[in-house]
């Protein structure tokens, strides 16, 4: 907090947060979990079609997987589904690529009106852009662990 | 005349004529049929959110002119206010409706300060007809303030609905229809809740002791009102404001103390805590109240927009949030206030 609450700020905030209904922790861990699983089987279901019935194998299957994941987000997205399943699915629906996907499509649809330079190109990875960012710099510190355990003789 | 921080109108301030328009989500509530217009597209046939805004509060004016009988030349005066950056929809309503604008601010209180001071004006007797009025749009205020509308964040269930609405008021220094009799004006208070998705227990202070000043100045007890209507606190912050009022001695009889972001919508209709917007207020109070009075249902109502002073900067900043509101007296037609 900024700022240094008061006594009464205090007191107030315990009153409120008598009241805050909270969120449903357990029902959303369980949705999230369903939600999270059934995106994650579909994946599955997908990854198998393409090495049944085209040339990948279970190595290079995972392209063509995720960028089908990526399209159905994105369009569930634009037909202004995606949304809805998210209030209930929770972080079933937000964490698996599928919510990256509707991140930088529904930035895209929002910012339509300001043009497509300033406003879809401009805002496009408004919220996306701090899961690279951060994604990048994770991967570089654990790559960097892993050179220097490497340079002093692990395996 | 002052008494307090409360004004009386010692001379008439009439509401000639008001209105509300309303989005498509509102069409399905419960107060649907006192809207003059509901619209069955969230854009308006316009090609942004930000438009569609402006369109409500332009057909909302425009409704409210055509049914005082004034024409439109003859408004002195135009005060509105909404939430977007640089109150655009007030601004560019105005431009439209060329009435020479006072621009207001006080985020989702903005209904009440405008017919606070559209009732100052013309009691002073600096103006004879002045039109107020608000409006907010759902996207637009999900663009602005939180995140794109498509975007799958799970909200909590202290989260609000933003009211795709406008509504407006024609005061008149003579003529026939409810009586704008006092007005109180309300302080910024902050309490230190600083989450922008629990905005009901962020005002709830606000307008608690902006009641329980009104009550004070004017020396009134809880029975004076038929009804008193909170603005957009939500089944959250009504049930807080409820208990701090009930701790400050005004208990108010069943029925008497309402919130109007608890009146819009359904209880099935997925809109958490209830509504909030500027439209909020504006819709039901120039909407249902205003017509319950016509047909004398009511005879002396408070309505206290509460407002949420934040910007998405100030929030991002851990800033809490300052409310305020802002509570103003109407007494129906011919009966005598004082």
């Amino acid at each position: 907090m900024a700022n240094a609450k008061t006594k009464d700020q205090q007191q107030y905030q315990n009153l409120a947060n008598k009241r805050d209904p909270g969120r449903p922790a357990l029902k959303n861990c369980i949705l999230a979990f369903l939600a999270g699983g059934t995106i994650c089987l579909l994946g599955q279901l997908i990854s198998t079609f393409y090495m049944h019935f085209f040339d990948f194998t279970e190595k290079n299957a995972g392209d063509p997987t995720v960028a089908t994941l990526i399209f159905l987000s994105s369009l569930l997205t634009g037909l202004g589904l995606y949304d809805h399943i998210a209030q209930w699915a929770g972080a079933g629906t937000i964490i698996p690529v599928t919510g990256f996907a509707n991140a930088i499509t529904s930035s895209a649809i929002e910012h339509r009106s300001e043009g497509f330079v300033l406003g879809v190109g401009g805002n496009m990875f408004k919220l996306a852009g701090s899961v690279i960012v951060f994604g990048v710099f994770a991967a570089f510190v654990i790559a960097t662990i892993k050179v220097i355990i490497m340079g002093l003789g692990g395996s | 005349m002052l008494k307090g921080r409360t004004w009386i109108f010692d001379h008439e301030a009439i509401i000639a004529a008001s209105s509300a328009v309303g989005g498509p989500f509102e069409a399905q509530g419960p107060l649907a049929g006192d809207f003059d217009l509901l619209f069955d597209d969230l854009w308006l046939g316009q090609d942004s959110f930000e438009k569609a805004e402006k369109k409500l509060l332009e057909q909302a004016c425009q409704t409210a002119i055509r049914k005082s009988g004034i024409r439109q030349e003859e408004i002195q005066f135009f005060l509105a206010g909404d939430l977007l950056n640089q109150i655009i929809t007030s601004s560019f309503a105005a431009r439209t409706l060329s009435i020479p604008y006072l621009g207001l601010f006080g985020a989702c209180s903005t209904s009440m300060e405008g017919l606070a001071l559209a009732a100052l004006m013309v009691s002073a007797g600096f103006a004879d007809r002045v039109l107020t009025g608000t409006a907010s749009h759902n996207g637009a205020a999900e663009k602005q303030f939180r995140y794109p509308t498509e975007y799958g964040a799970q909200k909590p269930p202290t989260a609000q609905w933003t009211v795709t609405g406008a509504g407006a008021a024609v005061v008149v220094s003579s003529g026939k229809g409810p009586r704008i009799t006092s007005a109180t004006i309300g302080r910024v208070i902050d309490k230190g809740i600083s989450d922008p998705f629990n905005m009901g227990a962020a005002m709830a202070p606000a307008a608690v002791d902006t009641i329980k000043t009104h009550f004070q100045d004017l020396q009134l007890s809880p029975t004076d009102y038929d009804l008193v209507l909170t603005g957009d606190l939500g089944k959250v912050g009504h049930s807080i404001a409820t208990e701090l009022l009930t701790k400050q001695g005004l208990i108010f009889p069943p029925g008497v103390f309402g919130d109007c972001g608890l009146m819009i919508y359904r209880d099935d209709q997925p809109v958490f805590a209830g509504a909030s917007g500027c439209a909020s207020s504006a819709c039901v109070t120039y909407g249902h109240v205003l017509n319950r009075m016509l047909q004398g249902e009511l005879k002396r109502v408070l309505i206290v927009a509460t407002g949420a002073l934040l910007s998405p900067l100030s929030y991002q900043q851990k800033e809490t949030i300052p409310c305020i509101a802002h509570a103003v007296a109407i007494h129906a037609g011919e009966e005598s206030s004082r």
